[in-house]
């Protein structure tokens, strides 16, 4: 019993809760919302983030942040868009956006890991630069007109009614999953995030497991660019601009701490459906976007409050027994 | 070399280096672009910097704690909209008046973030994120998506950042710059010379033994969102002034300009470190280069690119050559004191 109770008090005992109580809700509200054209609907309208959410899950618990994952997502789509447009063949042009995409992580990792910038600054300055050579490719432009086996990528189903996006997500959560929690470079990414001098002076080497980190962070974030372009069919230069505080407030909700060191995927997977939900079910209950973000916006700051609230009252009341 | 280093820190050098990069920059911009030194491409620049320098002033105070405000494009938004619509429903409203309420408006939005990060102990950069988008959603809501036009302001607004103060050397000193340069000078005394400002340094520093000296680290932070909060409130109402029309989006992304003005102007993100004046000079570096990329015309659309380098360049170069200075700086110090000079020879 005091284990179940244990469990209930945890982080994600506490965001699987809500997720009832919001799932409760939703059917309440609406017959269709548990028919398998909304659950795939409520993924596939904001798959491109919570892919890139899965790595980011990584690059916090090791202690850092990337802000630039949102502009290289514009920046591989718009790669890709300007080739495409130059007459490049078309699964050149996606190389080339993920090749941007090495390119932009190893420019993150060299500043943070070898030269130890704060990732906060040097990532700002991908967020605003990224996307500036974005601009500078596509300008004001919007191109589309692509071949119809990519726009076919972003909606078609590939297994049963899963779109392709929707099975690279599920294949990168099981990736993401055995390599934080079953490997030894998953340990290394919580050593690391836990106590960077201790993590050095053992021997652990730091600045390969940052590098590598920030890489697969905006190799994906290309990818994901690229998957949003397909399912968009045109591709602008503003393009997923302010992905990133969605990406950022999932992770962040699902108990992953800004500090690094603590965390785990189960979280963020539960904070994922926990967001899709909201949304959804606020959707289908017509309230507006802008509400939508706010709502959010609150929750992510409830996510810390709550528990320091809660443990400044326990400590007050325990001071009280004594 | 002695009396260089009795006489200037390596922040000093730091911003004085920054100042001839702006220099550098106006000449370079100046062979390239014809009839570059007016007085019409000074207008131009004050007035763009006028804004972003404002809100720098209040970011700088926040970063200096070891915290960052990434909420102040959205109270500039809120403060702008609700200033024009209560001075475009009342025209008699006096001038003081709508300045105080959009300076109380960001103030009472700035002790919001304040108090959740200094009492509620919430890490700044959550709190801030979440109350950016919360700020916006509140605007966005209240107004219902309508405008706040020009001509449903009085003449006295519309006219106020043409309002000459004085004209120095053939260039104008304008109401909205004047306002701004005030701003800085007031902030930069202060934390250089009053108790109340050193505090916000010796949190930033280190946050652990300005609590064991006894400081109330908890209200410092919360003074310092305050104020970033009050001071965003003052650049709403400026951000009204200039543009007349505002709409829902008025002030978005802001904060992304004004963290960069403050990294680039050399304060420390960790806190600390930095001045109010190197905030200001940030902010003047940015709008010389997007003003004047823009005359250029090589297209405005080079002008993030260069920025987002300029930040890069601006934090590699605190961390590797300020860092080199200091410890440059803390050699000699120890030499002196390992080496005093010789005393006087005994007869």
């Amino acid at each position: 019993m005091t284990a179940l109770l244990g469990r209930a008090r945890s982080w994600e005992g506490l965001l699987l809760a809500v997720l009832l109580v919001i799932a409760a809700v939703n059917v309440m509200y609406s017959p269709y919302y548990l028919g398998i054209g909304n659950i795939v609907n409520l993924f596939q309208l904001s798959i491109e983030k919570i892919i890139v959410v899965l790595v980011m899950t990584l690059i916090i618990v090791n202690g850092e942040i990337d802000l630039s994952v949102a502009s290289v997502m514009g920046l591989s789509a718009c790669v890709m868009a300007w080739l495409f447009q130059m007459g490049v063949a078309m699964p050149w042009a996606m190389l080339a956006a993920l090749a941007a995409g090495v390119v932009a992580g190893l420019i993150n990792g060299f500043w943070v890991a070898y030269v130890g910038l704060p990732s906060l600054a040097v990532t700002l300055a991908g967020l605003i630069g990224y996307r500036g050579v974005a601009r500078i490719l596509v300008e004001d432009r919007a191109i589309g007109g692509y071949p119809l086996w990519f726009n076919r990528f972003g909606q078609q189903p590939l297994l049963g009614p899963l779109t392709v996006s929707i099975v690279i997500f599920l294949v990168l959560f099981a990736v993401v999953a055995v390599v934080l929690h079953r490997s030894a470079l998953g340990r290394l990414v919580y050593v690391i995030g836990n106590n960077l001098q201790a993590a050095r002076y053992s021997g652990v080497r730091v600045r390969r497991v940052k590098l590598a980190l920030f890489v697969a962070s905006s190799v994906v974030a290309a990818l994901a660019g690229l998957l949003y372009a397909a399912r968009l069919g045109s591709v602008r230069g503003d393009m997923a601009q302010g992905f990133e505080l969605d990406i950022i407030t999932i992770v962040l909700l699902g108990g992953v701490s800004i500090f690094g060191g603590s965390g785990n995927l189960a979280g963020v997977g539960l904070s994922i459906l926990v967001i899709l939900n909201l949304r959804n079910g606020m959707g289908l209950a017509n309230i507006t976007g802008n509400t939508q973000t706010s709502v959010i916006g609150a929750l992510l700051i409830l996510s810390v409050l709550a528990p320091n609230m809660a443990q400044a009252i326990e400590s007050k009341l325990k001071g009280r027994e004594t | 070399m002695r009396w260089l280093q009795r006489h200037v820190r390596p922040e000093q050098i730091r911003e004085l280096s920054l100042l001839l990069l702006i220099v550098v920059a106006i000449l370079i911009f100046g062979s390239q672009i014809e009839g570059y030194y007016t007085s019409r491409t000074f207008n131009r620049v004050a007035s763009s910097v006028a804004i972003i320098t404002v809100v720098a002033v209040g970011q700088t105070l926040v970063v200096l704690t070891r915290n960052i405000d990434l909420s102040v494009g959205s109270i500039v938004g809120c403060t702008a909209y609700f200033a024009g619509a209560r001075i475009a429903a009342d025209h008699a409203m006096s001038p003081l008046l709508l300045v105080l309420v959009a300076v109380a408006l960001g103030a009472a939005m700035g002790a919001i973030n304040g108090a959740l990060v200094a009492w509620g102990r919430v890490p700044s950069i959550i709190v801030t994120l979440g109350s950016l988008a919360i700020y916006r959603g509140i605007l966005i809501d209240y107004s219902g998506a309508r405008t706040v036009t020009t001509d449903s302001l009085p003449a006295w607004l519309v006219d106020l950042p043409r309002w000459n103060l004085a004209t120095l050397g053939g260039l104008d000193i304008r109401a909205l710059f004047a306002l701004a340069l005030a701003m800085v000078i007031i902030f930069q005394v202060a934390t250089s010379y009053l108790n109340v400002g050193r505090r916000f340094y010796a949190i930033g520093s280190n946050p652990d033994a300005a609590h064991l000296m006894g400081l109330p680290t908890k209200r410092i932070v919360f003074t310092a969102f305050l104020l970033s909060g009050a001071l965003s409130g003052l650049a709403g109402f400026m951000t009204l002034a200039r543009f007349g029309n505002i709409t829902v989006e008025a002030g978005r992304g802001l904060e992304l300009q004004v963290v960069a003005a403050v990294v680039v102007g050399g304060v420390n993100i960790f806190g600390g470190s930095g001045t109010v004046m190197g905030a200001m000079l940030g902010g003047v570096m940015i709008g010389t280069l997007e003003q004047s990329l823009y005359r250029l015309q090589i297209s405005e659309f080079w002008r993030d690119a260069v920025l987002g380098l300029l930040i890069l360049l601006a934090v590699a170069s605190d961390a590797v050559i300020l860092h080199r200075l200091r410890a440059l700086w803390a050699r000699t110090e120890l030499k002196l004191i390992a080496k005093p000079p010789p005393l006087e020879a005994e007869p």
